[in-house]
């Protein structure tokens, strides 16, 4: 049996990599997922885990290590945030074009400038097309849970893909919750041993890796690689049950808050998905159908199941946790949006910007969705396609 | 040392078939790498740094090596390594192999003394334990002879070119050794593919240390320096022979030099052959060769007094 545990997200994501015990980490300090491979440090320090700990001087040779160690043959993980992750950006590509199934804890970060070092998915949503299985969580409990199950669906010959697990900055990284903490034994039973494809490490039979590929070879190389990557959806489905079976917390593509009569939808990922379940309980309790789309697996974007779920929406607000950067809105807008063209609803659909830079994000921000989707129903208007949550002054 | 007979017998890493220009050293120099490496008592495992030797070597869906290795990005070989030689560290202590196995980081200069620089570092001061060998051809010769911090004073690069109003690089070259030595790992040394046997030296005594070590060797570039591919190894000597490029080595901080010239050749017998130095010899430009000299002739001195002088590490007594 688990037991339950009062501990923080980073805590949370130390414990799960404790237990994977994985063969290799090398990591850079950066805010606010430094105390990962810090606690990590201290319980290989203590003998509670027996990894590599290779202190880099650099998140780009953190990557480029983890990529070495796993080329070499074996369970490679680390751990970063923000800036440290856009140092790394050179080596995300090139980790998922070799097909190292490595898993990284990446505590979401707002990037500079100007410097913050407070939640926002600016990080890893820049990096949602270095063909990274992309896994958020919404709390302490779903980090940990996630990164277990992303070994083993980064592993799965059929993916051979590495997998980010995100967790909010400080809304989770530093805060303090209740969650289960599983056994050892069962989650070394549940993750398995890892069986590398093409150990360099095995010196009998040479192999050459990160071989350049001119024009007649670049293509197959990318589409073969984006198989994996698509692959990994029912992967990310079967090990979701698998752990649900094992340690009793089922996990799907996505989550649905109240969603199946729903006629006033948010969609949203992270930590601001448990505010937005408080709101949609009282409002709920006063009759108004609200509910909640929350986004587990962005990458590879179920698009087809998202889609699905929203039909009974009549209007739908996506909370993005970024600046949409001068595209149409936040990168989840614009893929939820896509995704409901080829379906039959045409349910009014709005975009908000929310909590950059660690910025709040309360219940009564939450509220004022809401308000707006029922006036545009109301109304059959939408003044605002675009709007900010919480910021100071009006966004014209 | 063993006989050539006997060496040209041993197992290749690296086989025929690359696409390295003619007259490239870059093979001639990992030939000898390999032919140095006691390969009956360890395995090699590399990591090479994007460059022309990369390039040449490693092209989809073909292979010029015969050892395991592992490419990925062009600043990156030390850090690459470090995760290799990592991982067999944990292969060794589970059980996983009982091989011994010795690794090497191959860059050129742009990969060393430039962009991969802090990464090269880094793993130096971890302890890692590889053989980080740096096939210096003076610039970045990948993209076609762009200038590096290894360029020497003078020479005319497609980003330092002679013109009507200058004359190819103004700065001296980073004295890559000496900084490498600050990090005080075990074993670093200079060596030319034209002393081939010192060379292999080098290389047997550094792949024995367990720990990092530096070699530092000249691999003059038919292209990019301008000269026919047949003079490649005469070009290596007249380095060595005008000290431009003076072989030896630091253990523990002790240096030898390996090689002194019965006659130091003036510098304009290195120069003279590369059309990359040509704009020196033009009146008026004397100047520049005689600064050229000045450098050679300091640092030279410099190494002469600090072998004479004799110090090294570790040596106070309780």
């Amino acid at each position: 049996m688990g037991k339950k545990v009062a501990l923080t997200g980073n805590e949370a994501a130390a414990h799960a990599i404790r237990q994977i015990n994985p063969d290799v980490i090398a990591a850079f300090p950066i805010t606010p997922s430094t105390p990962i491979p810090q606690t990590v440090a201290q319980f290989i320090a203590d003998g509670e885990m027996d990894t590599e700990l290779v202190t880099v001087e650099s998140e780009h040779s953190a990557m480029s290590a983890c990529i070495g160690a796993a080329a070499a043959g074996g369970r490679v993980m680390t751990a970063t945030s923000a800036n440290g992750y856009a140092l790394m950006w050179e080596m995300l590509y090139i980790a998922s074009g070799m097909r190292l199934p490595i898993v990284m804890a990446v505590v979401a970060r707002a990037l500079s400038s100007p410097l913050n070092i407070h939640g926002d998915h600016s990080d890893i949503m820049g990096g949602r097309d270095t063909g990274w299985i992309q896994l958020i969580s919404e709390n302490s409990q779903e980090a940990y849970d996630n990164i277990i199950q992303a070994v083993k669906i980064a592993e799965n010959k059929n993916v051979m893909t590495p997998a980010l697990v995100a967790q909010d900055g400080f809304n989770t990284s530093h805060t303090i919750e209740i969650w289960e903490l599983e056994e050892d034994k069962k989650v070394k039973e549940f993750i398995g041993e890892y069986q590398p494809l093409y150990p360099m490490l095995n010196t009998d039979e040479p192999v050459t890796h990160g071989a350049w590929a001119p024009p007649n070879w670049y293509f197959e190389h990318k589409m073969n690689q984006l198989r994996g990557l698509l692959d990994a959806k029912d992967v990310v489905e079967k090990v979701g049950k698998e752990f649900g079976d094992v340690f009793g917390r089922h996990y799907g593509l996505y989550e649905t808050y109240k969603l199946d009569d729903a006629e006033y939808v948010i969609v949203a990922a992270g930590s601001v998905c448990g505010t937005t379940k408080d709101v949609i309980d009282t409002l709920r309790e006063n009759g108004v159908k609200a509910g909640l789309l929350k986004i587990r697996l962005f990458r590879p974007f179920p698009y087809k199941e998202l889609a699905d779920t929203l039909q009974s929406a009549k209007a739908i607000a996506v909370l993005d946790r970024v600046s949409p950067a001068g595209a149409q809105g936040g990168p989840l807008f614009t893929e939820i949006r896509s995704a409901l063209y080829d379906t039959q609803t045409r349910a009014p659909i709005v975009n908000y910007t929310y909590g950059l830079g660690g910025r709040d994000t309360q219940p009564r921000h939450i509220n004022s969705v809401f308000e707006t989707l029922k006036r545009i129903v109301e109304t059959g208007k939408v003044e605002k396609q675009f709007d900010c949550l919480n910021l100071r002054g009006e966004w014209r | 040392m063993a006989l050539l007979n006997e060496l040209a017998k041993k197992k290749e890493g690296l086989v025929s078939g690359h696409r390295l220009c003619p007259g490239c050293t870059h093979s001639v120099i990992t030939r000898q790498v390999f032919a140095a490496a006691d390969t009956d008592k360890y395995d090699i495992v590399v990591a090479a740094a994007t460059g022309c030797f990369e390039v040449s070597s490693g092209l989809y869906p073909y292979t010029s090596w015969n050892v395991p290795w592992i490419h990925t990005a062009f600043e990156n070989a030390a850090s690459t390594i470090s995760g290799v030689e990592a991982m067999y560290k944990v292969w060794k202590r589970k059980g996983k192999t009982n091989k011994d196995v010795r690794f090497i980081a191959l860059a050129s200069d742009g990969g060393t003394y430039d962009i991969g620089f802090q990464a090269l570092s880094g793993a130096i001061e971890r302890g890692h334990q590889f053989l980080y060998i740096c096939n210096d051809n003076n610039a970045y010769q990948n993209t076609g002879n762009q200038r590096s911090s290894a360029t020497p004073f003078g020479g005319s690069t497609t980003t330092s070119p002679n013109g009507k109003i200058k004359f190819g690089k103004e700065q001296p070259r980073k004295d890559i050794v000496s900084i490498i030595e600050g990090h005080h790992l075990p074993y670093v040394a200079q060596a030319s593919p034209s002393n081939w046997r010192d060379l292999m030296n080098k290389v047997k005594k550094a792949l024995d240390v367990n720990g990092p070590t530096y070699l530092n060797i000249i691999e003059p570039c038919t292209t990019g320096w301008g000269f026919p591919p047949h003079m490649a190894i005469d070009i290596a000597q007249l380095a060595v022979d005008t000290c431009v490029w003076p072989l030896y080595e630091v253990t523990n901080g002790k240096i030898v030099i390996n090689y002194k010239p019965k006659k130091k050749l003036p510098v304009t017998e290195y120069l003279k052959p590369q059309k990359r130095f040509a704009h020196l010899f033009k009146k008026g430009n004397e100047y520049l060769i005689e600064e050229f000299q000045r450098q050679v002739d300091n640092h030279w001195e410099w190494l002469l007094k600090r072998e004479e002088c004799g110090i090294e590490y570790g040596t106070t007594k309780e």
